[in-house]
């Protein structure tokens, strides 16, 4: 079996997968990585939402060898040491979950937004299309306005 | 384990019952340490007459009622424990599934036991077959069926603890107070509940009042707190069924036939077996599984498996023939107009709804001879753990089923499909299985809110409405568990639990005459559910649009018309917040307009005024205000939340979100095509404001979809000039 290495919220992991194995599932079975949810498979629901190299992906679209010496980041590795970045503390702020099975993947694309656009515009916010099932959505705009300011 | 009944223990210090309601009644059985049951009844165990006979008016018993007297049967057998560790323990008999219960209900013992937030754990109980459907999630009557026994509770613990303390010190109990987890001495001396658990345990009767405490002197009880989980859910350790680590779990996958309950005539597995990783193929009533060492590989050996399929239960059946077949379910009517007065009327049609919660059907199992163990978020673990049971041959007492918290529900995870078949996996191979549906088994396979008819009609005369009548049919709604069982469990015959939820339900809240409402369900074997407000999500929303089109045949003002027919003053007030909140009548430019409307259920009210903008692609909600009337608020920020929720449900299922049933098989296979809303169709602005507040706390997790609903046709209706007819309007 093929094996790859990447950076895995900052740490360089090497792991043997089959070359068309979902990226989600290398994380999730092989890596025991669990922020990253499983909600559709096919990139249109974005709960598996991470980064690679800094941009906002759906880890469900790619695999193992689309990411070979790139830095994926998922939640866990958001905010360094067990601290909380801007985004986390301000979801935290406006009291943003409900069931919380989406939020991984929101904070992610909200993060990822944040950092291409500081300032991101409502029509900016629009775009995000992560399905949030709880409707959480006026808090998210809210969440991510606030951590713009901070 | 906790200590669950121990009849004789208070009892044999008060044999002629004189503590009466003041007595401690079951304590400390296995746990040295104090573990207060709640109760406020003399003989614990012992049914007595609060279940009520069916049917009568919604206004007098609802539904929560009969969640609440379910819950009142045993609420002795709650249990709150205080841990050497000053941990306070309150096991929920309830599923979090993002509603906020857990952390009302911390607020609540926090409040009550005068212990830190922090200090407080609300873990879901397990499977408690003595707990019945008192376990049970739904209707939303959590928070409102333990307020009573959970304040008990946290009282008595506390009156305890402090007389533990004043026994420690040789104070007068009278002169200690309790805060932070600790209770305290009028010299500054402090003892934590920790250090007094075991001591509290041996207080035969409490020195001071084990009354809960007075409103007044609330910390918590009304203050917007944020959920207790939230740091867990942002940095992605909060756990779901498939994020347990239950060792040796095998990821499994489920084949599912083409058409609604296809069934297995044959399948060859072999190929798939050679595939990398794939370790079994098991034929399953639903579908044929595959197990491998992981999801990626099970996924991928579906596709290598030869089934032949059976037919289905509704092959040949699509969404026009059961449109028909509604319509002819609704008698005709029984109240002609006379010669001076004026008809009006309409029918409407709401599509079949998937609920899509974001997290799929998933289960984890590990049976073994003798003994099954299950992880599951359910609503219903009761119902769960006997079906478990039943599948796999054990007795319901050898299952051990966890309850864990689920990625979102809206009435679909009152059924238990997924444990069955990680069960049965698990039994033929003798491995701990993880269970997973795909979305598209989910969106064809899983349950829908059952496709409705509706015939609104109202009579009026001289401005008066003189009659007014709605007939409702719909596809079956599968009652058999959650709150269905609840009903059954009250006595409701079966065959008529769909229409004793619908009497206990619906409620026109207008002074509209002679009122006639009725249901006629319609039978097709389909796997159908309640959907969060159930009913009333097209029932209520259905009757405000008819008082938008009744207003307007009177020439009156949405709001003024309103306000004239309500009948309490509760639905005058929080339509009175909206309106002025929200601007009513304000000038908008051509294709954009207000709309409003109102529901109140689960003794709470609830009104909402969108604003819609109809001119560009498709509608948008662009302003929401609503206001609620909850009674008792326990935390402002989850109630918002609940309404905020509420909302975009009623702007999906109004505007955008149904399953097409094509030949027996639902069309929309993901949130591709399944068209839930998104950021962009969200509001960019949304108030909720909390109105009233005082007596005990109303349900609020369905309370807004039908006036959200309601009021999204109603601004969309005055925005195009068009009548709102079939829902959603772009399917």
């Amino acid at each position: 079996m093929p094996s790859y290495a990447f950076k895995l919220n900052d740490k360089n992991v090497t792991v043997e997968a089959p070359a068309d194995m979902s990226l989600l599932w290398v994380l999730r079975d092989l890596l025991g990585v669990t922020g990253p949810k499983y909600g559709c498979g096919v990139g249109v629901c974005r709960a598996c939402t991470c980064h690679v190299n800094g941009q906002a992906v759906q880890v469900c679209t790619l695999t193992a060898a689309d990411v070979v010496g790139k830095k994926v980041t998922t939640i866990e590795g958001l905010a360094p040491d067990g601290g909380l970045h801007p985004v986390q503390q301000a979801w935290m702020d406006e009291d943003v979950a409900q069931c919380g099975f989406c939020q991984p993947g929101q904070i992610m694309q909200a993060a990822a937004l944040l950092k291409a656009k500081p300032r991101p515009s409502d029509a900016d916010i629009d775009k995000i299309m992560n399905v949030c099932r709880c409707g959480t959505y006026c808090r998210i705009r809210k969440a991510i306005k606030r951590a713009a300011t901070t | 384990m906790p200590a669950h009944a121990s009849p004789d223990a208070g009892q044999s210090e008060d044999p002629a019952g004189l503590l009466t309601r003041r007595r401690f009644l079951t304590y400390v059985v296995a746990a040295p340490v104090l573990t207060v049951a709640a109760s406020s009844v003399i003989t614990p165990g012992k049914a007595y007459a609060v279940v009520p006979s069916p049917p009568q008016p919604e206004n007098i018993l609802d539904l929560g009622d009969v969640m609440v007297a379910a819950t009142k049967q045993v609420e002795d057998l709650l249990v709150l424990e205080v841990t050497p560790d000053n941990r306070v323990v309150f096991r929920v008999p309830r599923a979090e599934v993002g509603q906020g219960i857990t952390t009302a209900l911390a607020m609540v013992v926090a409040d009550e036991i005068d212990a830190r937030l922090t200090d407080v754990e609300v873990p879901l109980e397990e499977a408690r077959q003595d707990l019945g459907t008192a376990q049970s999630t739904g209707g939303s009557s959590s928070v409102r069926a333990l307020w009573d026994p959970v304040r008990s509770i946290a009282a008595e613990a506390r009156a305890r603890l402090v007389t533990a303390a004043a026994e420690r010190w040789d104070l007068p109990a009278r002169s200690l107070s309790t805060r932070d987890t600790a209770v305290w001495a009028p010299d500054g001396r402090s003892a934590t509940y920790g250090s007094l658990t075991e001591a509290a345990a041996e207080v035969a009767v409490p020195a001071v009042s084990t009354d809960p405490k007075p409103s007044s002197e609330y910390r918590l009880i009304g203050k917007s707190t944020p959920r207790i989980d939230a740091r867990s859910i942002v940095t992605g350790q909060a756990r779901f069924a498939l994020d347990v680590d239950v060792s040796g779990a095998l990821p499994t996958v489920v084949i599912r036939p083409p058409t609604l309950k296809g069934t297995v005539e044959s399948y060859d597995g072999s190929a798939a077996l050679r595939m990398p990783g794939v370790m079994a193929v098991t034929e399953l009533p639903s579908g044929v599984a595959v197990t491998a060492k992981t999801f990626d590989q099970a996924l991928k050996a579906r596709s290598a498996v030869d089934v032949t399929w059976g037919r289905g239960t509704v092959d040949g059946v699509s969404d026009a023939e059961i449109k028909e077949r509604l319509a002819k379910a609704i008698p005709s009517s029984t109240l002609p107009a006379l010669l001076d007065q004026r008809v009006v009327d309409a029918t409407f049609d709401f599509a079949f709804v998937n609920h899509a919660p974001m997290e799929v059907g998933s289960a984890v199992a590990d049976v073994q001879s003798g003994s099954a163990e299950v992880w599951l978020a359910t609503k219903s673990p009761t119902g769960a753990q006997s079906a478990v049971a039943e599948a796999v041959e054990l007795d319901v007492d050898q299952v051990t089923l966890h309850v864990v918290r689920g990625g979102g529900s809206f009435g679909r995870r009152i059924y238990h499909e997924p444990a069955v078949e990680a069960a049965l996996v698990s039994q033929a191979i003798g491995k701990p299985v993880k269970l997973m549906w795909t979305r598209n088994d989910d969106m064809r396979h899983g349950r829908v809110r059952p496709r409705s008819h509706h015939k609104l009609r109202a009579v009026h005369a001289a401005g008066q409405v003189l009659s007014y009548e709605h007939r409702m049919s719909c596809v079956e709604l599968d009652l058999g568990s959650g709150t269905g069982q609840a009903l059954v469990d009250a006595g409701y015959v079966n065959p008529t639990v769909g229409s004793a939820f619908y009497t206990l339900s619906q409620s026109c809240p207008y002074h509209f005459g002679v009122v006639t409402e009725s249901l006629n369900e319609v039978s097709y074997d389909m796997p159908t559910a309640t959907w969060r407000s159930v009913y009333s999500g097209q029932a209520r929303t259905a009757e405000e649009i008819l008082v938008d089109e009744i207003a307007k045949a009177l020439g009156t003002d949405a709001v003024v018309m309103r306000k004239k027919f309500l009948k309490t003053a509760e639905a005058r007030a929080v339509l009175d917040k909206v309106a002025t909140e929200g601007e009513w009548g304000r000038a908008m430019s051509s294709g954009t307009a207000q709309g409003v409307a109102l529901h109140g259920e689960y003794r709470s009210i609830a009104a909402c005024l969108v604003e819609i903008d109809c001119r560009g692609t498709k509608p948008r909600v662009t302003k929401a205000v609503m206001a609620l009337d909850v009674g008792r608020q326990v935390n402002p920020s989850g109630l918002r939340a609940q309404a905020m929720g509420s909302l975009m449900d009623g702007i999906s299922t109004v505007l955008l979100a149904g399953n097409h049933l094509d030949d027996g098989a639902f069309r929309e296979g993901s949130f591709s095509d399944f068209q839930y809303a998104r950021q962009a169709d969200a509001p960019l602005e949304c108030d909720v404001h909390l109105v009233g507040g005082t007596g005990k706390p109303g349900g609020v997790g369905e309370l807004c979809v039908p006036a959200a609903a309601g009021a999204v046709a109603n601004a969309y209706a005055r925005a195009t000039g068009k009548k709102p007819r079939t829902f959603p309007i772009n399917f």
